[in-house]
């Protein structure tokens, strides 16, 4: 029931593979983990019109793993935020679709990160904001499971459910890695929805690349708490010969490599 | 100081609906009022001042104005990137305020001393740097502030600062003559103010009669004032370091003067104070009351 949606995903999964390919940009893996996420909440979740993307009332995404961001331009434009071909121009200098988002330049993209762990707090003044004008719309962040190690996350997640933001829903893609190894190695990471839970979350853990379990989790009935979505994700996820392998972080694919993720894809070239 | 912010911002905020104030776990009792008056806009923030200005420019981004308030080094350095990039980079009309600055809390120790904030602040691009001298003008800055939307940085004392402005003429970015005199000029930043109208008074009694500018702004400078100053030494006061503050943003626009005069920076010294007891016997220790400002000026006149 959600083969138009996977097939979505999959077509933005091989235009990523191709866009890190022409731009030479790094952060593929990691932009690959959430595209199912993103999909899920652009195709049926999110209350944002292309035509009019600073609409008053619309819905707000901060996508707090800036580094990933291509994900989210080829996102946007194949939502129609603005033309396909623009994709063109990612990572050129003075283009207006930069490696790391700005504010304000990109039509779309309603934050400006890539240092982590600013997503959510920002996203908790959006939130409080909606509550404070009497302007009733939702506030979705998506940050990285690294990003979690960061201090001012846990500020956020302790205000939050004081301030009682039930429509404020964070997602994490959680893929496994960060920039030097696996996040478990790294840091203390498990177990991390009970982590969200005992803060006063309504936390729950879903496989990150199932259509049907990601839009069961954003979707069924809430409660006064704010939302966590601890997404199992694969980084690199789409292409065999990414999946799992965290050199990914840093290289661009080669044009047989191109090839080869269209094949595994089954997408036109 | 604090009794008048906290005064001002709720006869603000009472008129304008886009006022919030967020506080990091400071100020007890001091926004009872404004709590009782607008509870959906007076937010504590707890101990967590990173998230507090993150949260700010979130609400900013929906067009309300927020005020951040808590002790001035936990509000400036400790949150530094949280200012720079979801305050400054976006250009959110918040307004961090930073209370107990400088030497407020001097017996408290480093930990409360705020001597580098003003450098900091001042070289993050957009954000505009006040240090008002008492409450009357704290409470016209504070108003001006939230007409221009953009990042202001205001750092203010804490109780019982003596009212030397009063009275004075108010214009937001200029600074203010409180004392005319040709022999030197006595450029005072923030609270420090009634020292250097002190060591002006003495030093007119020796016969050396050096003018006393209030310059609350410092960044931007008052351009106009730096320009048009009479041929004599400059000496800048402030509760600050020496290095990268009031007296260095204006010994740097002076650079650039074919007959600039020469500029003496008075401030904390480059270092740690130790246990130099409470603000005026700090005050002394760094050679910023006013007796130490009166040799200061006599030394470099002889």
């Amino acid at each position: 029931m959600n083969e138009d949606l996977e097939h979505i995903a999959r077509e933005i999964r091989f235009r990523l593979i191709r866009l890190s390919h022409e731009a030479q940009s790094a952060h593929l893996a990691g932009a690959l983990s959430c595209v199912d996420i993103l999909v899920a909440l652009y195709w049926r979740i999110l209350r944002i019109d292309p035509a009019d993307p600073l609409a008053r009332g619309r819905d707000r995404l901060v996508f707090s793993k800036g580094h990933a961001v291509a994900a989210l331009y080829a996102i946007l434009a194949k939502k129609g935020f603005f033309l396909e071909q623009n994709l063109a121009r990612y990572n050129q200098p003075g283009a207006g679709y930069p490696e790391q988002p700005c504010p304000g330049l990109t039509p779309g993209v309603e934050w400006a990160t890539g240092s982590l762990g600013h997503g959510l707090g920002v996203g908790l003044g959006m939130a409080l904001a909606s509550k404070i004008q009497k302007n009733p719309h939702s506030t979705f962040v998506v940050m990285s499971d690294g990003e979690c190690q960061e201090g001012s996350v846990w500020e956020a997640s302790m205000l939050a459910p004081r301030l009682d933001l039930s429509p404020l829903t964070v997602i994490v893609d959680f893929n496994g890695w960060q920039a030097t190894g696996r996040s478990r190695e790294i840091m203390q990471m498990e177990p991390l929805a009970e982590k969200w839970t005992t803060f006063g979350w309504d936390a729950c853990e879903i496989d990150g690349h199932s259509m049907q379990e990601i839009l069961a989790a954003l979707e069924s009935p809430r409660d006064h708490r704010p939302r966590a979505i601890i997404a199992r994700t694969t980084k690199g996820k789409g292409a065999s010969f990414i999946e799992d392998d965290n050199n990914w972080h840093y290289r661009s694919p080669t044009s047989e490599e191109v090839e080869r993720a269209a094949q595994e894809l089954k997408v036109a070239t | 100081m604090r009794n008048a912010f906290a005064d001002e911002i709720l006869k603000i905020a009472l008129e304008d609906q886009r006022i919030v104030v967020l506080s990091g776990d400071i100020g007890n009792r001091l926004f009872d009022k404004f709590k009782a008056a607008m509870p959906e806009r007076f937010h504590n923030c707890g101990v967590a001042e990173a998230n507090m200005i993150s949260l700010a420019a979130g609400l900013a981004s929906s067009g309300l104005c927020p005020v951040c308030y808590t002790i001035t080094p936990f509000v400036t350095t400790r949150c530094l990137e949280q200012i720079k990039l979801d305050v400054c980079y976006h250009n959110m009309p918040v307004t961090i305020v930073g209370t107990g600055s400088g030497l407020s809390y001097a017996a408290l120790g480093s930990t409360h001393h705020s001597f580098e904030d003003l450098a900091i602040m001042r070289c993050l691009p957009g954000m505009r740097v006040l240090a008002p001298a008492d409450a009357p003008e704290l409470r016209q800055i504070l108003r001006s502030t939230f007409d221009q939307s953009a990042p202001a940085y205001l750092r203010i004392g804490k109780k019982g600062e003596p009212v030397l402005t009063e009275g004075q003429p108010f214009h937001p970015n200029r600074w203010q003559c409180l004392r005319e005199g040709r022999d030197a000029i006595i450029l005072s930043c923030g609270t420090i103010l009634e020292e250097a109208l002190s060591a002006a008074e003495n030093l007119s009694a020796s016969g050396i009669h050096a003018a006393v500018w209030n310059c609350a702004s410092v960044k931007p400078l008052d351009f106009e004032a730096l320009s048009s100053l009479p041929p004599a030494p400059v000496f800048t006061v402030e509760e600050h370091s020496i290095l990268g503050g009031f007296g260095s943003a204006v010994a740097e626009f002076l650079s650039f003067q074919l007959s600039a005069p020469r500029v003496h920076r008075l401030g904390i010294p480059d270092e740690f104070l130790h246990d130099t007891g409470e603000q005026h016997e700090s005050r002394i220790h760094c050679g910023i009351d006013s007796a130490g400002i009166m040799k200061a000026v006599t030394a470099a006149l002889r």
